[in-house]
């Protein structure tokens, strides 16, 4: 089992959803965890203007995704979420980043089930 | 009346909300309070001494003094006010407003690093000893400003140029704050409220303005109440449009922020004039007062002080500028150099500028070196990193986590 976090443009989260559905759905919908994050990489904050002062924040807003699959559908998934927040064209700096973590366990908590199927 | 008065009081939750957006999310309350309390502490203040101090009988055109108008106690209830068709009560608590809002107005060069006691303390104090002699000088029959002839319609010189000199004092005095030092970003926390603020302080500003017409004689207080409304709509509505197009041509982009911020300059700068000069020239004033307290707010990083909502920067540039210009545009109870009189109102204009200004920084100066004497003025650096909500008033402004 693996943890995939990514790290996303907040505007391309419904592309990601849509392109992840089609993989990972199986009839019972597919379990997805969403937050805001705050974070800087190449990308820098964008400028913005107060009182004629030009300010820049050193963090970008982003949306991280976590969902947890099994091992068969770890490059399904990642190339699902590649196709959804990649830049139209050739990707643009502050598409983001794509992490894959090892899952020890995962447990279902209205049955305690463990393991594979309660992913 | 009693509806002008309720307007200015107005003014003062609209000021809280103008600051409060302005600030970062850990000082909203804190800044928000400042204003506030001032409703608190001076609504006492001038019901005790502060209106006798201002306008009681006159001691030499220095200051007044009346002691049956301690706690107001000595007023006839049923007798009208001077020649005036109010009761008197009702030109007290007026004046009472304009009295709350200007110390509230300080707030805003200070925020995020001054100490809640030590302001409290200021405002008392300043109120007591600059504002009310000023406003003595200016607007009392027996003040020396008001015999000399300075016109000041509604508190260009009291209300404008005294807080903002001697925010800028206070500001100086308080130092600049540590994230201001290392250049970070500091971003408001909610325009929205800052912009409903300015919407609430426009509205307000009729009855600031236009009821101060209860200083002209009736029954002509009337013409002079419709002017100074029309005078105050018109410079506002001008200073905006003028604020806008200077950012435009200056960033490239027209800010919220920036409109909001022209209208309370043209609202400032029109506020000693607003029953003296025609409406035409109520538009060129507003203008120009945009571009000088637009102007004024660049040189905060040029001369590198912390000046945090532009206190001095609008209110002080702007009372200048309204001040003079009344002195050039005004065409009734005299005539300006526009309407075909002299240069000799600028002159009086000026006077009424320089000294407002020179006492106001020379009181400031003092009372808040007297203060520190017992209570430290700045807030600890821990306080400032992690704001001043928790630690002073043990509140959070927003709990948007909350489920």
């Amino acid at each position: 089992m693996k943890m995939i976090i990514a790290i996303i443009r907040p505007e391309k989260l419904e592309n990601v959803e849509d392109a992840l559905r089609a993989v990972l759905d199986e009839g019972d919908n597919f379990r997805l965890t969403v937050d805001t994050v705050q974070g800087h990489g190449r990308q820098e904050g964008q400028v913005e203007l107060f009182r004629g002062q030009e300010v820049k924040p050193r963090m970008v807003t982003k949306t991280r995704l976590t969902i947890c699959v099994n091992d068969g559908y770890v490059e399904k998934s990642i190339a699902a979420i590649l196709k959804g927040a990649r830049t139209d064209g050739a990707g643009a700096v502050g598409d983001g980043k794509i992490f894959v973590v090892p899952l020890e366990e995962s447990v279902r908590i209205r049955t305690g089930e463990r393991g594979a199927t309660a992913i | 009346m009693l509806v002008s008065s309720a307007l200015v009081l107005l003014m003062v939750p609209g000021l809280a909300l103008f600051y409060g957006g302005m600030v970062r999310r850990k000082n909203v309350l804190t800044t928000m309070m400042m204003s506030f309390v001032a409703m608190a502490l001076i609504g006492v203040q001038w019901v005790l001494f502060g209106y006798s101090l201002a306008f009681g009988q006159s001691v030499g055109g220095a200051i007044g003094w009346d002691p049956s108008l301690w706690a107001l106690s000595g007023i006839d209830m049923a007798k009208t006010f001077g020649d005036k068709a109010i009761p008197e009560l009702v030109f007290v608590m007026f004046q009472g407003k304009f009295a709350i809002i200007t110390p509230a107005l300080i707030s805003g060069a200070i925020a995020e690093r001054m100490r809640f006691p030590a302001y409290l303390a200021f405002i008392l104090l300043w109120s007591t000893f600059v504002y009310d002699p000023l406003a003595h000088w200016v607007w009392a029959e027996g003040g020396w400003l008001f015999k000399m002839g300075v016109l000041d319609f509604a508190g260009g010189t009291v209300v404008h140029i005294a807080a903002g000199v001697s925010a800028l004092v206070l500001a100086l005095m308080l130092g600049r704050r540590r994230d201001f030092e290392k250049g970070a970003a500091i971003l408001p926390n909610n325009l929205v409220l800052t912009l409903t603020g300015a919407g609430l302080l426009w509205f307000g500003w009729f009855g600031f303005n236009a009821g101060s017409a209860v200083g002209i004689e009736h029954p002509v207080a009337g013409a002079s109440a419709a002017l100074a409304f029309t005078t105050t709509q018109s410079a506002a509505a001008a200073a905006g449009l003028a604020w806008m197009l200077m950012e435009r041509w200056h960033h490239g982009k027209v800010t919220s922020l920036g409109l909001a911020s022209g209208i309370v300059a043209g609202l400032v700068a029109v506020t000693p004039a607003a029953g003296h000069i025609r409406p035409g020239w109520a538009l060129v004033l507003g203008a120009l007062a945009a571009i000088a307290c637009y102007w004024a707010v660049q040189q905060k990083s040029r001369f590198n002080y912390d000046d945090s909502l532009d206190a001095f920067g609008v209110h002080g540039v702007g009372g200048m500028f309204g001040a003079l210009a009344t002195g050039v545009l005004c065409f009734t109870p005299v005539a300006g150099v526009v309407s075909g009189g002299s240069w000799e109102q600028l002159g009086k204009q000026a006077i009424g500028v320089l000294v407002s200004t020179a006492f106001a920084a020379a009181g400031t100066f003092v009372i808040a070196s007297v203060i520190k004497l017992f209570v430290p003025l700045r807030c600890t650096e821990e306080e400032e990193r992690d704001g001043l909500d928790l630690h002073v008033h043990g509140e959070r402004g927003y709990h948007f986590d909350q489920t």
